[in-house]
């Protein structure tokens, strides 16, 4: 394996360095004064592409803020260190100077697009305003044919009429391209983006990196890419630097890190990272059918109740429309889709949060669908869910204990008793007894996830409902939260309804996976053949917009090498 | 890997502090003791009063500040002084009580009201109506429909509130339902109740605090514009409102009349619309940080 030392230098990437940091350390204002950054050290070289990557609370955002000189006035400072933009010192820079720095040679695209632009303003304006500030002398019908020329460059659809457009009028991905295109009308030397993927669906996201990459080459343009996916990483990425805790883990070129990474905590993010080849399938625990939904069809508004009395349906939005599953003990069920696929809707009406529009919903053959609030109650012990924000699923008011229990008291169990059970469901989730007497607040989230699991176990229900319930936490997070539920599943032989947009997870995690686009399934069967061999357009195209899907992380090596070593002489075109 | 055992380490407790960590500014000290005084005041009248603020004396009819009255005497020879601390009485008996009471009447029809549309449609409804009324003009007509005593002055003057804060709490139950700690209570079987109390409630009770102060500052404005009006308790007991009334006469001639118990009124007024302030700003998420460690 002698790949990385003989790698060529990337030819997009010149000697010429853009952007120096040295020991840059940034501290809070507070006293004691708190270290974020510990003496940070990296650079970017003309065209090239640094990923920076780690888990929440790494500093990788602060990095970035320090950069641009917006640290938070009397939160965040530099303590010490220098960062040089083309050889200019920029922490002793006059503010004026700093002004024109930013908006001339470093510009900045954020996570989420519908904040950072101005609902009262149409996008062109708002692209043709960079250009009103900073480059005087520019007719407005020069400005605007720049602006244009913008929008066509970052690949907008029917650019003069997106030129009139408000933000709202636009989608997630369209607004991330207005982004882009405001960043880089003035040519910066420098991009940072800060996660600006992570907001957006897969195939959206896969657009938006191949474009940076384009108008990167195009313009000479570097990249300070900061994301916490590796897949991200893997795609985009010339050479990557790996941060924790407000510290450097280390820097290497992208072939050189996932293939050798040097230091531990590398190797455990790259394992961490779940593959997206399916696991090998489960044997059936059992035949028995906990869950099903039939014809399951949710419409939201437009039907009103005295049209639904006379059969008719009205002209409401169609979020659901004929859902048929069926979920055996102890199998976990995937539904996979983008957003507004509807894979939520179908979550709300199996928890009869809301009241599907048509169809059935049976648990334990006992149809749920059009039960009245006191009929349902026996139900709803059978079927619990954990939501996505470990931060807003539990009562921040109450402590863990009282969470724990309020299910078993509502159903009968003596105080006391449920107590002591809420006590070994905390050993059962890993966290220590004494958290009964705590609040959520001194948890942190992938805590409180386990909590939330905790709190849906106690009712000792035959299906639990995950909604993204990891795609909030760090993968290393993500890895022992899906490790825990699958240790449950197996001890407690509790079936798992699992929504997700990751298909990395669902692979590792499902047995059979449900592919939703625009309200309706498109595909259902094992996940070994869903997601190992998709027949649908659909299901193919999210696989092939997976970000990092060439490259085993887990395994320090591309797939195509994977599948040559497993199958000698074949090779896959993947 | 050991999958199940959790590797960030508990986070340190830390609970809310009822005592702030810093010092407020000195607006608010001085609001404080203010107001602690005016209420030691009107707690106090019987004892602190020299004379009785009811006790008629002709021969010394306003009289200036002297020896005997400190603050002078009114058109009746009643001491000023004595009045102006009983007044203190009926102003923070209304203003308090009106805030209880229309929060205690508010809170429950605000949560059902956030919770169940159909509720929603008429109670808001009937408070719109309620709003569209002038408050004073509102209180003077139940004030006149009924007897003047304490109590209807205080429910004339709590029922034009009562609109602000059903709409108040309303809103904070109809953006809390949607937290996913609600979803869940409902689906560990919690009756409505339950999730009312227990889960929706607790949410409203910061802002209603603050409100309940403003509410308890326009009430004792109120009171004192209804008695300044002649449509509050009789001219017999000691407001500050009926006290300017009876001043207003002898404005020219003796100006502390109304001095005196407009002095008492803003102060009041302003102190406890400036520690409801200081409580919004501590108690407001937006300006504070949001519990736990993010």
């Amino acid at each position: 394996m002698t790949a990385m030392q003989a790698m060529p230098p990337s030819p997009t990437a010149p000697a010429e360095t853009v952007l120096e940091l040295r020991e840059l350390v940034v501290r809070t204002q507070s006293s004691p004064a708190k270290t974020i950054l510990k003496g940070i050290s990296f650079d970017i070289a003309a065209g090239e592409t640094l990923c920076l990557v780690g888990e929440s609370g790494s500093g990788k955002s602060v990095t970035s803020l320090a950069i641009m000189g917006l640290l938070p006035k009397g939160i965040l400072e530099v303590a010490r260190g220098e960062i040089h933009l083309e050889r200019q010192a920029l922490l002793s820079a006059t503010s004026r100077q700093l002004r024109d720095l930013r908006a001339q040679r470093v510009a900045m695209i954020f996570q989420e697009p519908m904040t950072a632009l101005n609902p009262l303003m149409r996008v062109g304006e708002q692209i043709e305003e960079v250009l009103v500030m900073h480059q005087r002398g520019l007719s407005s019908g020069q400005r605007r044919e720049r602006v244009l020329d913008m929008l066509d460059q970052v690949q907008l659809p029917d650019i003069e009429r997106v030129y009139e457009s408000w933000p709202h009028q636009l989608s997630g991905g369209q607004r991330q391209r207005i982004m882009i295109a405001m960043a880089l009308i003035l040519e910066p030397r420098l991009l940072i983006a800060d996660e600006p993927t992570t907001a957006l669906d897969v195939t959206t996201q896969q657009q938006i990196l191949k474009l940076i990459k384009a108008l990167q080459q195009r313009h000479g343009t570097s990249v300070l890419f900061i994301t916490h996916d590796m897949g991200v990483v893997a795609d985009i990425a010339d050479r990557v630097c790996v941060m924790r805790h407000g510290e450097v883990v280390e820097t290497q070129p992208i072939e050189a890190l996932l293939r050798h990474p040097r230091t531990d905590y590398t190797r455990q993010l790259l394992q961490a990272v779940p593959s997206l080849r399916p696991r090998p399938a489960r044997e059936v625990m059992s035949p028995e059918v906990v869950l099903e939904a039939i014809e399951l069809e949710m419409r939201y508004g437009g039907t009103s109740r005295w049209q639904r009395l006379r059969g008719q349906s009205g002209t409401g939005k169609l979020a659901a429309h004929d859902i048929s599953f069926a979920l055996r003990r102890g199998r976990t069920l995937g539904i996979v889709g983008e957003s507004g696929s509807g894979k939520s809707t179908v979550a709300r009406c199996v928890m009869r949060m809301i009241a599907p529009t048509g169809g059935g919903v049976r648990v334990l053959g006992k149809d749920i669908a059009s039960l009245g609030r006191a009929a349902l109650k026996p139900h709803r012990k059978r079927i619990q869910m954990i939501f996505q924000d470990p931060f807003r699923s539990l009562n921040p008011r109450l402590t863990v204990g009282a969470s724990l229990i309020e299910g078993p008291v509502n159903y009968g169990t003596p105080k006391a008793e449920a107590l002591t059970r809420a006590a070994e469901l905390l050993a059962l989730v890993g966290l220590p007894e004494d958290a009964l007497e705590r609040y959520p607040h001194q948890f942190s989230g992938g805590q409180r996830q386990r909590i939330a699991i905790a709190r849906a176990l106690a009712m000792e229900p035959d299906v639990l409902v995950a909604d993204e319930a990891v795609s909030a936490l760090d993968v290393s997070v993500q890895t022992q939260v899906l490790a825990l539920l699958a240790d449950i599943q197996q001890r407690l032989g509790v079936a798992v309804l699992f929504i997700t947009h990751d298909l990395r997870v669902a692979a590792q995690i499902c047995d059979e996976v449900m592919v939703m686009q625009q309200g309706e399934i498109v595909e259902y069967g094992p996940a070994g053949e869903v997601l190992g061999a998709p027949k649908h357009a659909y299901t193919q195209s999210l696989m092939l917009a997976a970000p990092g899907r060439h490259w085993d992380f887990a395994g320090f090596k591309p797939l195509d090498e994977v599948y040559r070593a497993e199958r000698p002489g074949v090779s896959l075109a993947r | 890997m050991s999958p199940i055992s959790s590797s960030a380490p508990l986070i340190g407790a830390r609970r809310l502090r009822l005592w702030p960590a810093h010092r407020p500014g000195w607006a608010i000290i001085v609001a404080g003791v203010c107001l602690a005084l005016i209420a030691m005041a009107a707690v106090l009248a019987p004892w602190l009063a020299p004379h009785d603020p009811l006790q008629m004396s002709p021969a010394s009819r306003l009289q200036p500040a002297n020896d005997t009255y400190w603050l002078g005497s009114d058109a009746y020879g009643r001491d000023l002084l004595s009045r102006v601390l009983y007044g203190a009485r009926v102003s923070l008996t209304v203003g308090i009580g009106s805030a209880l009471i229309a929060v205690v009447i508010g809170l429950p029809l605000g949560i059902l009201a956030g919770f169940f549309r159909g509720l929603d449609a008429v109670v808001m409804r009937v408070m719109d109506g309620l709003m569209a009324i002038p408050n004073v003009l509102l209180a003077i007509a139940i004030v006149s429909l009924t007897s003047a005593n304490l109590w209807t002055v205080m429910a004339a003057i709590t029922i034009p509130e009562i609109p602000r804060v059903v709409r108040l709490v309303r809103s904070v139950v109809l953006s809390a339902r949607e937290e996913p700690y609600v979803e869940a209570a409902i689906s560990l079987g919690s009756s409505l109740s339950t999730v009312m109390w227990r889960h929706l409630m607790p949410n409203t009770l910061a802002p209603l605090i603050v409100m309940a102060t403003y509410i308890c500052a326009s009430a004792i404005l109120t009171e004192a514009i209804l008695s300044f009006l002649g449509a509050g308790l009789g001219t017999e007991t000691p407001t500050w409102g009926n006290i300017m009334s009876e001043g207003r006469t002898y404005f020219l001639i003796k100006p502390s009349l109304i001095f005196w118990p407009g002095l008492m009124l803003s102060l009041c007024i302003l102190s406890i619309n400036l520690l409801g302030d200081a409580a919004r700003d501590r108690l407001d998420p937006r300006l504070n940080k949001r519990g736990g460690e993010r």
